[in-house]
């Protein structure tokens, strides 16, 4: 039976991917037989070229993307190698897990509440030194060049990239090689970008294309954050999709179909900037300079990322002061009057999103886990080595943009005539679920010392015995770190809501966008405080079980992660 | 006929290519050490992981094993009754002492005798009481016993030594030595020695095989 699962985990993962594909690809040249629609034209691709404000769109799109990713890498790589080995990167060590666990939209409405001319950036500092006795009239969130856009991607990206980047040192010996290249002369930041970063560049090229088609077809965050009239490519198309005008499908899936050219482009693009930077990175190596002792850079890359991890926590922390606040006239920097009843008031209408918010995310995490324990247990029982190829199939649906295949996924659903059911939704998630499940998983489970397992067939036990009695319980930590990673991914799922529900479910995600239009702070900071602590709660239990459980076993502390 | 011996047909381990052993012969008759003694990357670990059917796939190895006149080449490990010991003692870091003892212990036996076979083996390795303890917290010394109980209680019909006492200090190496010969000596187990300590081979008093690096 276990041989059976990396063909099913495949069906599962990829086939809607897929399918979604196709059934996107098919009606922006004029065909979907639901709407019987059956002659192929060219009119969906004219329709779309002759709509008004595209170029801005695209441009919107491409230079948000672009920007997001090459600041936050730069942020990452000058932050490690300035600081190497130092206490800084100890500190955002520690604080790196809080944020890494909020949802992108909440990551979003944080920064809008910091950042607006009203919000709490310009509070603290009104009017002793900017002397404004009102909110400035001048728009910050959203600007028309989409710079909050950036901003707000940039505070996402960086934990992740970070997480990414400081595994990948783990696995080389960074601190003999800085040692060495220090030794000859090296300034400690030119030996690391010399030495270290091409070592671990390798592991985390893929991360970094994942971040780039995440920031070019970004749509819960430029809900809230980017400009509106155009607004950026993917946020448009979603908006074609959600019209009324059903003939307006097919434009959208045209749209669609640009969205994936264009990432697919911009991946290309980024690859061969990769091979340049290799070649000229090369010769700069060859070349011998030495580098200064670089303070200066070290302050810089210390700024740089303080202002993220500070930013980034105090829009968590204005969230849920505005979830607590009667009365917070400007210009103060705290509310005057305090409150729970923003939380009562709003307990009805949060039960209903709450609950489909939890128990998809759970169920879809443990899907998942269940996923990805057989077919890592295939691979070791029948010894079927894993390629790198099964990587880049893992990160096909971080790579795809989700706007390019799931209306596809959508049609499929509604064929098979799942659509806007909770076993849909479930699926929908667990499409972008699994590979972040994967990767947790796969490494602490392949590291594990396979002589406990010999060990133990040898004392008599079964393949099915081991892996309950020996393998599970002793790998208890990462498993289950591996599913609130996976529950936290779902909670902040936007878009495989709003297409696999069928618009008949609502999560705090969904509901938290639809807020942050408009509306009121309070509530706002209600549902998006909410929306970033499950997946903090799911992570205290992850950590906290497998320690209780174990307090009274040392050898297990090794497998903390 | 049954005469509880381990035998080794013709056993020949290749990788890549490359023969480690070729054509081995052997062996072991019960309440017997023999030792097989030959430098690193001679494929000595390997022939025992291929004894006990844990081998890696990547190795191509023709020949047989049979024990007690049976032939258990293509079993799965856990019907052959072939107990290991490795370098480290390997005890299970989330089950107390007791459980990685009653781990051992075939299925089908009652609790009450179970608990009670636990208790014979912790007062058998000197360590009465330890049930509950915690195995990290327990001497390099003790570990080794509690490992070699371990697969005592498995029942095992062979045992198989892979160099499970080169990482103990040297003062404790010589009792952790005797206790494991004592004890494979006095169940009539066929015992199969891997190691390059001479002092191991002097110890174990059995005949010696010398394996080298086959020639191709």
């Amino acid at each position: 039976m276990l041989r059976w699962f990396p063909a099913l985990t495949l069906v599962l993962f990829l086939g809607p991917v897929v399918a979604g594909l196709v059934g996107t690809w098919v009606p922006a040249f004029g065909i979907l037989p639901t709407l019987g629609a059956m002659t192929p034209s060219m009119a969906p691709w004219r329709q779309l070229f002759a709509a008004p404000g595209l170029g801005t769109s695209l441009a919107l799109t491409l230079g948000t993307g672009f920007a997001a990713t090459l600041v936050s890498l730069a942020i990452v790589v000058g932050f490690l190698a300035s600081c190497h080995g130092r206490q800084p990167v100890v500190l955002v060590r520690k604080l790196l897990a809080p944020l890494l666990a909020v949802p992108h939209v909440a990551v979003a409405i944080g920064f809008a509440f910091l950042a607006s001319p009203s919000g709490w950036a310009v509070r603290l500092v009104s009017p002793w030194l900017t002397g404004w006795d009102r909110p400035p009239d001048i728009a910050t969130v959203p600007d028309v060049y989409g710079i909050a856009l950036v901003c707000g991607l940039v505070l996402k990206e960086v934990p992740f990239l970070l997480l990414i980047t400081l595994g990948a040192l783990g696995q080389v010996p960074a601190d003999r090689t800085l040692a060495v290249a220090r030794s000859m002369g090296y300034g400690p930041a030119t030996a690391w970008l010399k030495t270290v970063l091409p070592m671990v560049w390798p592991q985390i090229r893929l991360p970094v294309f994942a971040v780039l088609a995440y920031s070019l077809s970004v749509v819960d965050m430029a809900l809230v954050l980017a400009p509106g009239t155009p607004p950026p490519l993917a946020p448009r198309i979603l908006r074609w999709f959600n019209d009324p005008e059903l003939g307006r499908h097919f434009l959208a899936a045209a749209g669609a179909c640009l969205q994936f050219l264009l990432v697919a482009g911009s991946i290309v693009l980024l690859y061969g900037g990769d091979r340049l930077a290799a070649r000229m990175g090369r010769r700069w190596i060859a070349a011998g300079g030495r580098g200064h002792s670089g303070q200066i850079a070290r302050r810089a890359g210390m700024a740089a990322m303080l202002m993220v991890f500070a930013m980034g926590l105090a829009g968590i922390l204005g969230m849920a002061i505005w979830s607590v606040a009667r009365r917070w006239r400007w210009p103060d920097a705290f509310p005057s009057v305090w409150t729970a009843d923003n939380w009562t008031r709003q307990a009805d209408a949060l039960a209903w999103p709450g609950w489909t918010t939890v128990t998809v995310a759970f169920a879809a995490a443990l899907i998942a886990i269940a996923l990805v324990l057989g077919c890592l247990e295939n691979e070791q029982r029948n010894g079927v080595a894993p390629g790198s190829r099964v990587l880049w199939l893992i990160y096909a649906p971080l790579l795809a943009p989700q706007i390019g295949f799931l209306f596809g996924v959508q049609v499929l659903f509604v064929s098979a005539g799942l659509d806007g059911t909770w076993a849909a939704l479930v699926w929908g998630h667990l499409l972008f679920v699994l590979p972040y499940v994967f990767l947790a998983l796969a490494d602490p489970w392949r590291r594990l010392d396979e002589r406990y397992a010999r060990t133990a067939r040898c004392l008599g036990a079964t393949p099915d015995r081991v892996f309950w009695r020996v393998k599970l319980p002793m790998l208890l930590r990462p498993v289950l770190f591996a599913l609130a990673v996976g529950f936290a991914v779902s909670i902040g799922e936007y878009l495989p809501t709003v297409f696999a529900g069928g618009g008949r479910f609502a999560t705090l995600t969904t509901e938290a966008v639809s807020l942050a239009s408009g509306g009121d702070r309070r509530v706002i900071g209600v549902y998006s405080f909410l929306q970033a602590l499950l997946p903090w709660i799911g992570f205290m239990l992850a950590i906290g079980v497998p320690a209780w459980f174990y307090r009274d076993r040392r050898g297990m502390k090794v497998f903390a992660n | 006929m049954a005469d509880g011996t381990l035998r080794l047909k013709d056993v020949t381990i290749a990788l890549a290519g490359q023969t480690l052993v070729g054509g081995l012969s052997l062996a072991v008759p019960p309440a017997q050490v023999v030792t097989v003694m030959g430098p690193s990357g001679s494929g000595k670990s390997t022939l025992l992981s291929w004894i006990c059917g844990s081998v890696d796939p990547a190795f191509a190895i023709s020949g047989r094993v049979e024990l007690d006149c049976e032939d258990i080449t293509g079993l799965p490990p856990e019907t052959r009754r072939v107990g290991i010991l490795f370098q480290d003692d390997l005890l299970f870091p989330h089950l107390s002492v007791g459980e990685n003892l009653a781990f051992g212990i075939p299925r089908g036996i009652g609790v009450g005798e179970r608990r009670k076979r636990v208790r014979e083996a912790l007062a058998e390795a000197e360590l009465s009481g330890f049930e509950d303890r915690d195995p990290a917290t327990l001497s390099g010394g003790q570990r080794a016993r509690i490992a070699l109980m371990r697969t005592l209680l498995a029942e095992p019909k062979a045992l198989l030594l892979d160099e499970p006492f080169s990482r103990l200090d040297a003062a404790l190496r010589d009792r952790i030595r005797r206790f494991t010969f004592d004890h494979a000596v006095e169940r009539g187990l066929p015992t199969l020695l891997v190691t390059h300590d001479p002092d191991d081979a002097a110890a174990a008093a059995g005949p010696i095989v010398e394996i080298d690096i086959a020639s191709c």
